[in-house]
């Protein structure tokens, strides 16, 4: 017990003192979890939006699809990401500009963007289904495109959406085995909250490790208290 | 009825899961007028209202709109957006009252007709509600903004239908009167679906009468209800039609 308070002591002295090494994993953090979150939603919200909408043949194999995509195990993800990328992988020979080196921060960027992603796209679907039938038709019959008539579904199912938001996000910032694997938890370069946590762990640094998990904790709160604000006011 | 009709159906058809719901041999809509249609529920008469406001288009047989054939899902905007329809229901937005209203204008980026739309609330009575939430509304109050919203893009046509079923007199009033004027006053052409055949009396200048899908007839309001031909129609005007 002694352990976990002297822990919470120095955790807190570290944070609040401006320790440079707890700060640059924790911008670092959010630095990947930003990008990573900015990507996921900009292609899951439209995404999930045209699924839950639209009726296409092969919808059932898509959603079946997304599904599969959200209880992906992210450890298989960072995996398949790790041997795309590697040199003797798929895409690592290649030397394209665009293409993520292996233990760079776009790297762990693409691996949470793709775990992310079919969680915000299910949620967003999940989301639009909700809203009422009856109003698509009536927005069609007022003049509608059918980019307003999403554009329009989609606020009308803000509250779902922001679910898929945080849904995408918690599944950023609480990961770690995918990271691990194609950032490679490199100090100064790839080492974020979890993977940092992860390590003083394992050296026994408990007190660093517990200060690192309580930033976490802190941060996931404030965004969810954040999101629970907006929640609010657009009710 | 001199004019060139507004509408023109020919052999329409229109199904589900290959079933017919709707089999028109021959409608003019003129502008100008208003139109009742009146008939059991399931004769087909909300799908007649889907396909004059381009939300649908039948299988077969030509609709025509100011002499353009329609082609399926090809619709111009621009006459689309010379239709309007009112539900049943009034699926508003879950925003104000006002914006509700707004909505059909911003659509067109036309949000500078601040008067118009403060006219439009005022003639509807919905001034004391203009920033409540729409969500708190009541059914008849939903319906006048949904009424509202729709009027307030002087549409070339009014569809409504079944615009004041289960709804309180004063309501019931205020909404026939509004289309009534909007009608008299913009020239605008109504095609009203009603079971009410009372409704149907005092507003229209015709009536026609659907039944499974097809129109048995279609008359002036008078003739409709004083010497109609059909004898179905006159058990229906009579209230003897079981269905």
């Amino acid at each position: 017990m002694q352990v976990i308070w002297d822990g919470l002591r120095e955790g807190l002295r570290m944070l609040f003192s401006g320790d440079a090494y707890l700060w640059e994993i924790i911008m670092l953090s959010a630095q990947v979890s930003g990008v990573a979150l900015l990507l996921s939603a900009a292609l899951g919200v439209p995404l999930g939006a045209v699924i839950g909408l639209t009726h296409f043949p092969g919808r059932r194999v898509v959603q079946a699809l997304v599904y599969t995509g959200m209880g992906f195990p992210p450890v298989v993800i960072g995996l398949t990401v790790y041997l795309l990328l590697s040199r003797s992988g798929i895409l690592g020979p290649l030397n394209w500009a665009w293409i993520p080196q292996l233990f760079t921060v776009p790297a762990m960027v693409l691996a949470q963007v793709i775990i992310a992603t079919p969680l915000i796209i299910g949620y967003t679907m999940a989301a639009v289904a909700e809203v009422d039938p009856n109003l698509r038709l009536q927005l069609r019959a007022l003049g509608a495109t059918p980019h307003q008539v999403t554009w329009t579904v989609l606020k009308e199912a803000r509250q779902g959406v922001i679910v898929a938001l945080v849904g995408g996000l918690g599944s950023i910032i609480s990961e770690v085995g995918a990271v691990m694997m194609v950032g490679g938890n490199i100090e100064g370069a790839t080492r974020v909250l979890t993977t940092a946590i992860m390590l003083e762990t394992r050296r026994g640094n408990l007190d660093l490790a517990i200060g690192l998990a309580l930033v976490l904790l802190g941060l996931t709160f404030l965004i969810n208290l954040t999101v629970a604000q907006f929640q609010r006011k657009s009710q | 009825m001199s004019s060139a009709p507004l509408y023109e159906l020919r052999q329409v058809v229109k199904s589900y899961d290959a079933r017919a719901v709707l089999k028109v041999v021959a409608l003019d809509i003129h502008p100008g007028e208003i139109l009742a249609v009146v008939g059991p529920s399931g004769a087909g008469k909300s799908t007649l209202l889907r396909l004059l406001n381009f939300l649908e288009f039948p299988e077969s047989g030509a609709l025509k709109y100011r002499g353009q054939p329609i082609q399926p899902d090809a619709a111009p905007l621009s006459l689309r957006r010379e239709v309007t329809t009112v539900f049943q229901r009034s699926a508003l937005l879950s925003t104000n009252v006002r914006r509700n209203v707004e909505y059909g204008l911003r659509l067109r980026g036309e949000r500078g007709r601040q008067v118009e739309i403060q006219a439009v609330i005022e003639r509807l009575g919905l001034t004391p509600l203009a920033h409540k939430p729409a969500q708190t509304l009541s059914g008849g109050e939903a319906q006048r903004v949904a009424l509202a919203r729709a009027i307030v893009l002087r549409p070339t046509v009014l569809l409504l239908d079944e615009p004041t079923a289960n709804l309180d007199p004063y309501n019931v009033g205020l909404i026939e009167t509004v289309v009534a004027e909007l009608n008299r006053e913009q020239g605008c052409t109504v095609v009203l679906v009603t079971h009410n055949v009372f409704q149907a009396h005092r507003l229209a200048h015709r009536v026609a009468l659907l039944l499974g899908g097809s129109i048995v007839e279609i008359a002036e309001t008078q003739t409709f209800f004083e010497s109609p031909h059909d004898p179905r129609t006159s058990a229906f005007v009579k209230g003897e039609m079981v269905y």
